[in-house]
């Protein structure tokens, strides 16, 4: 592709997306995100159980082993699992668990469980894996209450995973248009903007965030505590943004072709979103990807302090609320599983970030000499 | 030089009333005010309050005045050094906050050099051996730190510490130290005990701060100073050390601004996993009952000490590198 031939003939579009297929870890991490999204999408057809459906007969219980050789028959192709024996410490009074070999509960794939509404739309009770009524399946354990974390961390990533997408949105909008008025307009509305912007940049995130989300009133129902603590999040990230767009504005207001549609007559609206906004979308795409993962960080924060989203709702940081303190991770560490979610997420954003920065110019780097 | 500081003092000051009209509006936010809070407390004990009190009690703190007059009231006493009164802890702000706020200066500063000392020897060694083995680790361990939440980062090692050496460690003093005066033993103790807040809050600021070294120190190398310099056969250590170095290193200073704010709200969620005796676990108690005073007491105390740390930041940046001029 570096012969100048060849550029002519292929759109800027394929150039962009033949560069990013060259970052190998980038693609990766796409698809993986793209593979968590529709799990979380589909959550009550991967999930086993509804998030707040107890087991008590495995109250604080270890993730359960897969197993697929059994001592009498050998190795077989259907996976399953042991189930729980229970013993209690008489010393310390610490629930024990080891696996009960006389319990067998084979997986079974696309096959009726637990009950569930889909999307709030429609019955049904098929999964993607469950087991047969008798048993129970918990691959990531169980909490205090007997509730499965593995069916919790896809509900959980449903709400977290949304908020990040939600708060980016609503982050661009802001970003943009103030952004964009700042840079197009300069002069007075400029200079009011750039000044909001530093004071909004040197108050401490964290702890402006907190008191904000804590003086979301208490009576709001948890969807609105939800979208409450997007408008939170966005309301602090919205500055980055805004000045790279300034900054792009400044510079291309005066470019060749700007300049042709205002003396054409174009208006002010026009020219920002038919000349001005195309000419650096990509940038704003690799910025705003680059910023899902701080929503995700600053939610998962908030909620673990309890300051964040609210107990009926499950999310990956009101999850990880049950992990306070190191004795509970001593005793229980796989409560410390949607944390491991969040870290993976937000390590693919990353990457994904990366690799979309180096492809989103497609004319630059090997080519620019 | 002394007329570009005073004019950057001049500059903070629109910056920290605007700050505290946004940290009023954060006090005056959550519904209800100071006197329901108290009457619910009041009610919680049993006690009977009369309509007659609470007018008095309206009257005494001059709900009842229009919000710019409040506002006014509120931040007159608080340039003055009267930071409002705790209804949690029924006690004067002031008395609350200055220990936790010294503690707070001195883990952000301590972490701050922590990711300086890790994050600059890194980053000189990334971009001298470029897409090396040692590049792609740091790059690798760097993304780490940043995708690990600071608090679940704390969380492992406080159960490294406790299972690999048996020590708790939470805290900034062991319990019968915490109260004893200041001594050489205290201090000690007290140095056992940071390297853990130091750790976890240093992380996350070092793996952004590796990749500017890095990428700033690459664009030096490539310079044609340093090719005729090498050219010339001086010794590799003392050519990348004696300018490129130098030069890639400013950017660190100028940088402290939006560190500082980082490091403050990492300092925060931390310190309420570890229990610090800082400001962090004050501040989210005070949001958590409401105790708004308090709460906008510390969150203008810490924006304060950014926008200083900001200045300082510019002000070591101009004394530092000769091109910037003090117009």
């Amino acid at each position: 592709m570096s012969s100048p031939q060849l550029l002519q003939d292929v759109s800027s579009a394929r150039l962009t997306w033949l560069r990013f297929k060259r970052h190998r870890l980038a693609l990766a991490s796409g698809i993986f995100l793209v593979v968590i999204y529709l799990t979380a999408g589909f959550c009550e057809f991967f999930a086993v159980y509804e998030p707040n459906s107890r087991n008590p007969r495995a109250i604080y219980a270890p993730p359960q082993q897969v197993h697929f050789i059994d001592p009498v028959e050998g190795f077989q192709l259907r996976p399953f699992v042991y189930g729980y024996h229970l013993t209690i410490n008489p010393d310390t009074w610490v629930r024990e668990y080891t696996e009960d070999h006389s319990q067998k509960f084979p997986l079974q794939f696309f096959a009726p469980g637990e009950a569930y509404q889909f999307w709030n739309l429609f019955g049904a009770s098929r999964h993607f894996v469950t087991v047969p009524d008798t048993g129970y399946l918990h691959l990531f354990g169980t909490d205090k209450l007997g509730r499965d974390i593995f069916s919790r961390v896809l509900y959980g990533a449903r709400i977290s995973l949304s908020l990040g997408l939600l708060g980016v949105a609503l982050t661009i909008v802001l970003g943009v248009l103030i952004g964009g008025l700042a840079g197009y307009l300069g002069g007075m509305v400029d200079n009011v903007i750039q000044r909001t912007i530093e004071v909004l940049q040197s108050i401490p995130t964290l702890p402006l965030w907190m008191a904000l989300s804590a003086a979301l009133p208490p009576h709001w129902s948890p969807l609105g505590v939800y979208f409450g603590i997007i408008v939170i999040l966005s309301f602090i990230q919205w500055t980055g943004l805004a000045r790279v767009v300034r900054g792009r504005f400044l510079a291309l207001r005066e470019e060749d072709f700007v300049v042709a549609a205002r003396l054409l007559g174009a208006g002010r609206l026009r020219i920002i979103f038919r000349h001005l906004l195309p000419s650096f979308m990509s940038h704003i795409i690799t910025t705003a990807t680059l910023a899902i993962p701080g929503m995700i960080l600053a939610e998962t924060a908030l909620s673990f302090l309890g300051v964040g989203l609210r107990a009926p709702i499950v999310s990956w940081g009101v999850l990880l609320q049950q992990a306070q303190n190191f004795q509970v991770i001593i005793l229980t560490p796989w409560l410390l599983i949607p944390g491991v979610f969040v870290v993976l997420v937000v390590i693919a954003f990353n990457l994904l970030g990366d690799g979309m920065r180096d492809a989103a110019d497609p004319y630059g780097g090997s080519n620019s000499a | 030089m002394s007329g570009f500081i005073l004019r950057r003092l001049l500059a903070m000051i629109p910056t920290l009333l605007i700050i505290s009209v946004i940290v009023f509006i954060l006090i005056q936010l959550p519904p209800g005010d100071i006197i329901s809070a108290t009457l619910a407390s009041l009610q919680q004990q049993g006690m009977e309050v009369s309509t007659e009190q609470i007018a008095a009690l309206r009257a005494q703190y001059n709900l009842d005045d229009p919000m710019v007059v409040q506002y006014l009231r509120w931040i007159t006493h608080f340039v003055q050094g009267d930071l409002g009164y705790s209804i949690k802890y029924q006690q004067p702000v002031n008395t609350l906050i200055w220990d936790r706020l010294g503690y707070t200066v001195l883990i952000a500063v301590a972490s701050l050099l922590f990711t300086w000392a890790l994050a600059i020897p890194i980053g000189i060694y990334s971009a001298v051996r470029q897409y090396g083995f040692g590049d792609y680790f740091f790059t690798v361990v760097g993304l780490l730190g940043l995708a690990i939440p600071n608090f679940m980062l704390a969380l492992i090692l406080m159960y490294c510490g406790y299972s690999w050496f048996g020590v708790s460690v939470g805290g900034l003093f062991s319990p019968e130290l915490a109260e004893a005066p200041w001594s050489s033993a205290k201090f000690m103790d007290l140095l056992k005990h940071i390297w853990i807040p130091m750790i976890v809050i240093g992380t996350a600021g070092t793996a952004s701060i590796m990749r500017v070294m890095r990428a700033n120190l690459l664009d030096e190398l490539s310079k044609p100073y340093v090719v005729t310099a090498r050219a010339k056969g001086v010794r590799p250590l003392k050519l990348i050390m004696k300018y490129p170095v130098r030069i890639a290193i400013n950017p660190f200073i100028s940088t402290i601004g939006w560190l500082l704010p980082t490091l403050i709200s990492g300092e925060a969620i931390v310190s309420i996993v570890l229990n610090l005796p800082t400001t962090g676990p004050l501040l989210l108690q005070a949001l958590l009952s409401q105790d708004m005073y308090l709460a906008g007491s510390f969150i203008m105390l810490l924006s304060i000490l950014t926008v200083l740390g900001m200045l300082l930041s510019d002000i070591l940046l101009a004394a530092l590198d000769p091109r910037i001029r003090y117009e």
